[in-house]
């Protein structure tokens, strides 16, 4: 069992949660994920490592009530416990000096980009963080990003709060400005394919973290495949991060919709019973 | 006395009953067929079945047992070699082992070993009876075990009854392996395997489960770090292999693995009470003829796919699924497209699968291993509407702990390399099962598992 010591809401749709893994946190990187099982009946899903905490032997997690599992997860509280918790999975973000890095994140990528930054700025990159939300209440860690950040741009959709537009607005203007060695993307599918798109006109390396539907995360099923560089590969060995330039995104969204009839079924039964 | 080759059948369950459900589908002996199938046995002076049987059980001895309704011992005698009885009695391919070299098989009439070993087995558990478990002295070394599949279990088994500590770390959350996820319920009812699991537990055998080999243990520091004498690798063959063929990653085309884990380790077929769901189509293509073909192909039908495909690129003779495997998915209404492969699974626009294109094949000459070479017919291709594909062409090596094993020396496959005593490059590292010869079978993996116990308490006991 592994218990939930601290649960904290970011804002009323997305949850912090740190998670009592004390093997995990001692020998996980940034860019890895962990795949959580709530219980006997539960579903596996993979989450990317938001944070560590070797020391007190934590794993940090962020998530969004956007299916089935993950409200079942919202429901849970200080003191409950996961009854699985396994990792870390997948390899680790592969950070050196670059130079002058962009990390562009948005909704739920705002948290995996997190250690991935601090890592960057540690290896001596100039950090220049883009950061998206729908809204002003949706967003984020703001500060959590500032603190490993050198410059940091907020964009809202509706304009409550930074830039209003697209986190690619943005980033456009500051690759038009100085030049970016290297770009990370983590955040929805499809503003991880616009912002490869835009990063490619620029000749930009960029990585992307893909975050597809999985079951066991280990290399066993092949849910998680995607293709790069018109070559099938797996996300949970593979990846998940991946040259964004190469990646088939229209495929990876239309994998992302395999269950969608069925996710119905199962928010119209905790409707009815509760979680 | 006359021979007697009428081999008596075992009963199953109606086939438009059970292709419903996921109720055991064979119903095995009762007493009075288990003692007349026991009795047409010849006891051998110079049996061939024993040399036939993988980890060379003592067929004669359990028989003649059963015979004289000394079940007990029968039982012990099973257990001296195998592990797991009444896992093998229901899963094993006889055919091809003990049965096939049985000398009463050329007319038709071999024994039914698997089935009697398999009614011994429920028997003795039936009856609420608990093995006794004899365990020597502690030796005080420490052994890890990586996989708790059928290699890794066997292992453990037999290192913990020598005296030995062992670990067992299982990457998924439940122990079994293959036997968990793959193997369908109807074919192996999981209680039957947790209950053969129970005694590892019993001996003392220490298991952690969600740990995946290579990630938090890796085997320098399990060695260097935890203090293990020895590490016996058994993480088998698990990444399932797919055809490259264009319109395979279409939203409805599973490897038969994600298929039958979703359903038999995480019980998709009871959703929405479980949480896991599974996607079935209405017509429904399985590529492939093994076992696991067959028990996709079977899960489907019961998942309510109205047709259900078995496409295979040679002809039946050839089908390297258990015969009874073979039987049963015919009989419950799985239909063999033969002499067929595919060469694209076509979609509409939104990612949809809608048919398989295949070509035509026709046997050619035999190959080096006699078989017929299955030869492309020229210009056959043809459609066959579908709305659904689950690829089961067979698994390779799970890179993940390989990959953080430095030193390891791997095949050309990817398979570790281990001598015959399950020795890796790597000194105290030791390896079997299906990591080592590609996917094969639980009873060969357990059969691995066994040896290679017996050569690493020599080696710690010589250490």
């Amino acid at each position: 069992m592994y218990k939930i010591v601290k649960k904290e809401m970011l804002n009323p749709s997305i949850v912090l949660m740190d998670v009592y893994a004390p093997d995990i946190a001692k020998t996980c990187k940034a860019g890895q994920f962990i795949v959580l099982r709530i219980d006997e009946i539960g579903e596996r899903i993979p989450l990317t490592i938001a944070d560590f905490f070797p020391e007190e032997g934590l794993v940090r997690i962020v998530t969004q009530a956007v299916g089935y599992t993950s409200r079942k997860l919202m429901n849970m509280n200080e003191g409950d416990s996961f009854l699985d918790f396994i990792g870390p999975l997948g390899k680790e973000s592969e950070v050196e000096n670059y130079g002058t890095v962009l990390c562009i994140c948005g909704g739920l990528g705002i948290a995996p980009m997190f250690p991935i930054a601090r890592e960057l700025k540690k290896a001596g990159n100039k950090v220049i963080t883009v950061i998206g939300a729908r809204s002003k209440d949706l967003l984020i860690w703001e500060d959590v990003l500032r603190e490993v950040s050198d410059e940091v741009h907020i964009t809202t959709d509706d304009g409550s709060y930074g830039r209003k537009g697209l986190v690619t607005d943005v980033s456009k203007e500051i690759l038009e400005r100085e030049k970016i060695d290297h770009a990370w993307a983590i955040g929805p599918v499809i503003m991880m394919k616009y912002s490869a798109l835009l990063t490619k006109e620029y000749n930009v390396p960029t990585i992307v973290s893909m975050n597809p539907i999985m079951v066991d995360g280990t290399g066993m099923c092949g849910a998680c495949r995607l293709e790069v560089d018109g070559k099938t590969v797996f996300a949970c060995v593979d990846g998940p991060e991946f040259d964004g330039h190469q990646v088939n995104w229209d495929l990876s969204m239309r994998r992302m919709n395999i269950y969608k009839a069925k996710e119905e079924i199962a928010l119209e039964k905790a409707l009815k019973g509760g979680f | 006395m006359p021979l007697n080759f009428n081999r008596v059948d075992m009963p199953n369950r109606e086939p438009d009953v059970r292709n419903k459900d996921f109720v055991e589908v064979a119903e095995g002996y009762d007493v009075e067929m288990a003692l007349e199938e026991a009795s047409r046995c010849l006891n051998c002076k110079k049996p061939l079945c024993r040399p036939g049987c993988p980890v060379n059980i003592d067929i004669p001895r359990f028989i003649n047992q059963v015979t004289k309704k000394d079940y007990d011992a029968a039982y012990y005698t099973l257990k001296e070699f195998s592990l797991l009885p009444a896992v093998c009695g229901r899963v094993c391919p006889q055919e091809h082992q003990c049965e096939g070299v049985c000398i009463l098989n050329p007319k038709g009439g071999a024994i039914g070993i698997g089935r009697l070993e398999r009614y011994v087995a429920d028997k003795f558990r039936e009856n609420g009876k608990e093995e006794e478990l004899i365990k020597e002295a502690p030796t005080g070394k420490k052994v890890a075990v990586l996989g708790g599949g059928p290699a890794g279990l066997s292992c453990a088994y037999d290192l913990a009854k020598l005296g030995h500590e062992v670990t067992i770390y299982e990457a998924l959350h439940t122990l079994g392996g293959v036997l968990m996820y793959g193997i369908p319920e109807f074919r192996l009812p999981k209680s039957i395997v947790n209950k053969e699991i129970e005694n590892i537990q019993k001996l003392g055998v220490k298991i952690e489960l969600n740990s995946v080999a290579g990630r938090v243990n890796t085997v320098e520091k399990l060695m260097k770090e935890d203090g293990f004498d020895a590490v016996f690798i058994g993480t088998g063959a698990g990444l399932p292999y797919f055809l490259n063929i264009p319109g395979e990653n279409l939203n409805e085309v599973y490897s038969a693995n994600e298929f039958l884990t979703r359903v038999n380790l995480m019980k998709a077929y009871k959703f929405p009470e479980y949480d896991t769901p599974v996607y079935v189509g209405e017509k429904v293509a399985v590529v492939g003829a093994g076992n696991v073909a067959m028990d996709a192909a079977r899960t489907a039908k019961r998942l309510g796919a109205k047709e259900v495909y078995i496409v295979y690129r040679r002809s039946k003779d050839e089908v390297p699924a258990r015969l009874e495997e073979l039987e049963h998915a015919e009989e419950e209404g799985v239909i063999l497209q033969l002499l067929t492969s595919p060469i694209e699974v076509i979609g509409d626009d939104n990612g949809h699968v809608t048919a398989l294109r295949c070509v035509k094949y026709e046997l050619g000459e035999p190959d080096e291993g006699g078989r017929r070479k299955p030869v492309e017919v020229p210009n056959s291709a043809f459609d066959i509407p579908m709305d659904m594909v689950v690829m089961a062409i067979g698994q390779g090596p799970n890179p993940l702990l390989l990959e953080t094993t430095k030193g390891l020396e791997l095949n050309k496959r990817g398979n570790i390399v281990a001598d015959d005593e399950g020795r890796t490059s790597i000194e105290g590292v030791f390896a079997g099962g299906d990591i080592v010869t590609g996917a094969a079978t639980v009873i060969l993996a357990m059969g691995a598992g066994k040896k290679t116990a017996k050569s690493i308490h020599e080696y710690l006991m010589k250490k």
